[in-house]
């Protein structure tokens, strides 16, 4: 039996020690999720708005570079003021991952931005993915999944990473005129990974279909999201046998409505919500719970979440879930004791040594999944001889790095894991050779690296 | 060796790192005796490649009309009336002249009708039919061909790549390897390392293999250009089939590689322009490298579904059924199309869109692993690809 506080810690957290005032009887981790967003309020992140007056920048200065040789240094610094902005950006994340006190919220929005992963095309697009996540997601974590559907269909970086601004109605005016067509790539996702998943009962139909409603739909570098009629195919279309009429973003937001309270979908996402935080097979009463929760109140991810850790059997051992790499990471720099404020100071190049290239190594570069459908949830899959070299190899060089002095290595397995820090563990630790091998060990031990 | 032993030696200090069996220096003379000299690589192309990028059908009277922009590749190379190679396959005319490639140019799984890359991945590498559900046979049909053979060692199998590849995945213990693997542990700290990985498996397996591969020669190093991309990609491709090929001249057998890259929704002429490359490039790399083996050899590069026979509004194409097969090496009996042509008629299209199928990718597998290995037609109807028809001979391998 596992106490119900390293639980919270470490299934519906980012591990041990608890930050201070952690709820961690269910009850009370419901209401703080349902309170204000303090990690957004205490780190502040860049919403769209902010971004947009770079983004434009970068693509006006673009334009130039081509045209004439002279408009290269400003295309340059402006690409270079996106890297430093999303450096900004991921200093922001783990600051809040690092010092926040709800990290079942923090962990949340990591699950939704993975659901709804999205990568840049281009480098001066850099800042968009990270945009998607402050924007459409984590103000939805705790309302309702249907918010959150429609915000990230929308959002700019979902419309280019899925090819929206391009797909055309083919029967549309701009169609007609310039010979140009659909691509379904949004629309197939959307049905595909999105919501109702790949088994449930839709066919090649529904993807067009859906398809089609979302033409129009795309994003201006100047007006943002946008919905251009020329390019909307003409006509009502039909979608999982209900048509919708309009064409005009109205229409697009009732199918998204519809599909975000399919039965399909509360069982789609409910299971890969149980599947994420508490195991690979999922107890099928939480299963159910959850998808009821879903069902009953339309898809509100509050009562969803109440639901799950509501059941018992969220809270049963053992701790069978490989921590992906950003979560040992976060759960090995709380460990340590390095802080936000820490974090927030990084240079490029100290975030990159310390954070970036080891994530990478081991096999999750920030936002770059390898494709929508995000990284993959079986620990087969991250334990490789060659991640877990990479992860044994940050556990054995990050920490010195980071401090002046290494903690005692038995001190850390207290801290770090408590009850979960076996006999083997305890003593293998306390062998080590020095201080930098001991700590290594245990950040590379599976105890540390499950959760 | 049990775990109080472990911790005994940890604690005492007395054990030396070679007296320990899992510290050993992995062989890599395998057991040529089980599989004889033909060697078998199988490139996953991920993504759903277009066969009618790679292999235009330029003599087909309905294919510049269903692909206005990229059915025009002045620069293919002609291979016979109807055939021709995307330009940026260039190198490989000198196989198809000597006979060391073929193509089949119309092929799929069973798997129809959803088009997702995720369950289409799975299932040409589970190898199973769609309709048999992926809960049946979840390991990979290479895998499932090696597990069928007495006393055949591990070592003799690797997957090269960065990407997890689930063709080797499975209970034959395959190698996942990649060109830079290191790791920096002292012989006491591999000792404890084993002793808190002992009692899971996943990690306790991970952390030998890490080990040992870290102890092997470092690959080829290739000198990169300066800030070429495109040449840093080609480096990478060569680095893994140097490594493939100098194992494939020695112990191993099989070697699974994997290429992405293919998904070109938009803008395909350019976009399918590396992974092009890259394949192309591994080829002729493995070609050169293996020598004497190459005419021992069998590549075969395959890919869950093919893509639309139509170009979409953005100048690429959607996912579609049924795709191109590539065999390429000297075992291979080439210069030549295989199976047959349906045709892009209106009328011959699958579903109206779609290349249609006119044989089952898993039936050359099949073919090309009773040619080389001399396995029964009832295994690999039965263990290997549950619920194949393996039809006629086709020939394909010398």
């Amino acid at each position: 039996m596992i106490d119900r506080a390293t639980i919270a810690a470490m299934r519906f957290g980012y591990g041990l020690p608890l930050p201070e005032g952690a709820p961690v009887d269910p009850a009370a981790m419901i209401e703080r999720l349902a309170g204000p967003d303090l990690a957004a309020r205490d780190w502040p992140g860049l919403t769209l708005d902010a971004l947009m007056p770079g983004l434009r920048e970068a693509e006006a200065a673009r334009v130039v570079a081509r045209r004439d040789a002279a408009g290269r240094p400003a295309y340059r610094a402006a690409l270079r003021a996106r890297v430093r902005e999303q450096l900004g950006q991921r200093r922001t994340t783990l600051a809040r991952a690092l010092g926040s006190p709800d990290g079942f919220r923090e962990r949340l929005v990591a699950f939704w931005a993975d659901h709804f992963t999205t990568t840049a095309r281009v480098g001066r697009q850099r800042t968009l993915p990270l945009a998607l996540v402050e924007d459409a997601i984590r103000p939805q974590v705790a309302g309702r999944f249907a918010a959150m559907l429609e915000a990230v269909t929308l959002h700019p970086a979902m419309l280019l990473y899925l090819d929206q601004s391009r797909s055309v109605g083919p029967n549309s005016p701009a169609g007609l005129r310039r010979g140009r067509g659909l691509n379904e790539n949004l629309g197939r996702e959307l049905l595909e990974l999105h919501t109702l998943g790949v088994d449930a009962d839709y066919g090649q139909e529904d993807v067009r279909q859906m398809a089609e409603l979302l033409t129009g739909l795309r994003f201006d570098t100047d007006e943002g999201t946008v919905f251009f009629p020329a390019a909307a195919e003409p006509g009502p279309e039909t979608v999982l046998g209900r048509a919708y009429a309009g064409d005009d973003l109205g229409a697009i937001r009732r199918a998204l409505a519809d599909l975000a309270v399919h039965p399909a979908t509360a069982r789609h996402l409910t299971r890969k919500l149980a599947v994420h935080f508490v195991g690979d097979a999922p107890d099928p009463g939480l299963a159910a719970a959850m998808e009821r929760a879903w069902t009953d109140t339309g898809g509100d991810l509050r009562a969803v979440c109440a639901a799950m850790l509501g059941h018992p059997a969220a809270w049963d051992g053992p701790l069978t879930k490989a921590r992906q790499p950003w979560d040992l990471v976060v759960a090995g720099l709380r460990a340590l004791g390095v802080g936000p404020d820490r974090v927030l100071r990084f240079s490029g190049g100290a975030f990159n040594r310390l954070v970036g290239k080891p994530l990478a190594e081991m096999g999750q570069p920030l936002q770059e999944a390898p494709g929508p459908d995000g990284w993959p949830e079986a620990d087969a899959a991250w334990i490789t001889p060659e991640r877990l070299a990479a992860r044994i190899t940050w556990a054995m060089t990050a920490p010195d790095r980071l401090l002046e002095a290494l903690p005692d290595p038995v001190a850390l397995a207290e801290a770090g894991l408590g009850p979960l820090a076996g006999e083997a563990l305890r003593v293998a630790v306390s062998r080590a050779e020095d201080r930098r091998v001991g700590v290594g060990l245990l950040l590379a031990s599976p105890a540390f690296n499950r959760r | 060796m049990d775990r109080r032993h472990f911790l005994r030696c940890a604690s005492t200090l007395a054990c030396s790192a070679a007296a320990h069996p899992f510290l050993t220096t992995v062989t890599l003379a395998g057991d040529a005796a089980a599989l004889g000299e033909n060697r078998l690589v199988a490139v996953i192309l991920r993504g759903a490649a277009d066969g009618l990028a790679i292999l235009p059908p330029v003599g087909d009277p309905s294919f510049a009309a269903h692909r206005p922009t990229l059915a025009q590749v002045p620069d293919a190379i002609p291979l016979d009336g109807m055939f021709a190679l995307h330009p940026l396959l260039r190198g490989w005319a000198d196989l198809w002249a000597a006979g060391e490639l073929a193509f089949a140019p119309a092929v799929s799984t069973p798997y129809r009708d959803k088009r997702s890359h995720f369950d289409g991945q799975d299932i040409l590498e589970a190898g199973t039919a769609g309709d048999a559900g992926l809960g049946q046979a979840r390991d990979g049909w290479l895998n499932r061909m090696l597990q069928s053979i007495p006393g055949l060692r591990g070592e003799t199998a690797y997957a090269v790549g960065r990407e997890a590849l689930a063709v080797l995945d499975g209970p034959f213990p395959a190698r996942q390897w990649s060109p830079d693997l290191s790791l920096d542990l002292s012989p006491q700290a591999r000792l404890l390392l084993q002793a808190i990985s002992h009692d899971d498996p996943l990690f306790r397996d991970a952390a030998l293999e890490a080990m040992e591969l870290a102890d092997l020669p470092a690959g080829a190093t290739v000198p990169l250009p300066e800030g070429e991309r495109v040449a840093r990609r080609l480096a990478e491709v060569d680095r893994l089939a140097d490594f493939a090929a100098d194992r494939l001249a020695a112990g191993t057998r099989i070697a699974a590689f994997s290429l992405s890259g293919w998904d070109t929704h938009r803008a395909q002429a350019g976009g399918i322009g590396l992974p092009l490359m890259r394949l192309e490039r591994l080829v002729l790399r493995l070609r050169e490298r293996l020598g004497p083996v190459w005419a021992r050899t069998t590549v075969l590069a395959m890919t869950e579904f093919g893509r639309t026979v139509r170009e979409n509004g953005s100048r690429g194409t959607d996912h579609g059924t049924g795709g191109a097969l590539i065999a390429a090496g000297g075992a291979v009996r080439g210069g030549r199309i295989l199976g047959r042509w349906p045709g892009l008629a209106e009328g011959d299209l699958y579903d109206g869109r779609d290349l249609l199928p006119t044989s089952d990718v898993r039936a050359w597998a099949a073919w090309a692993m009773r040619d080389l290995y001399g396995f029964d037609r009832s295994l690999l109807e039965g263990a290997v690809f549950p619920g194949l028809d393996m039809g006629d001979q086709p020939g394909l391998i010398l």
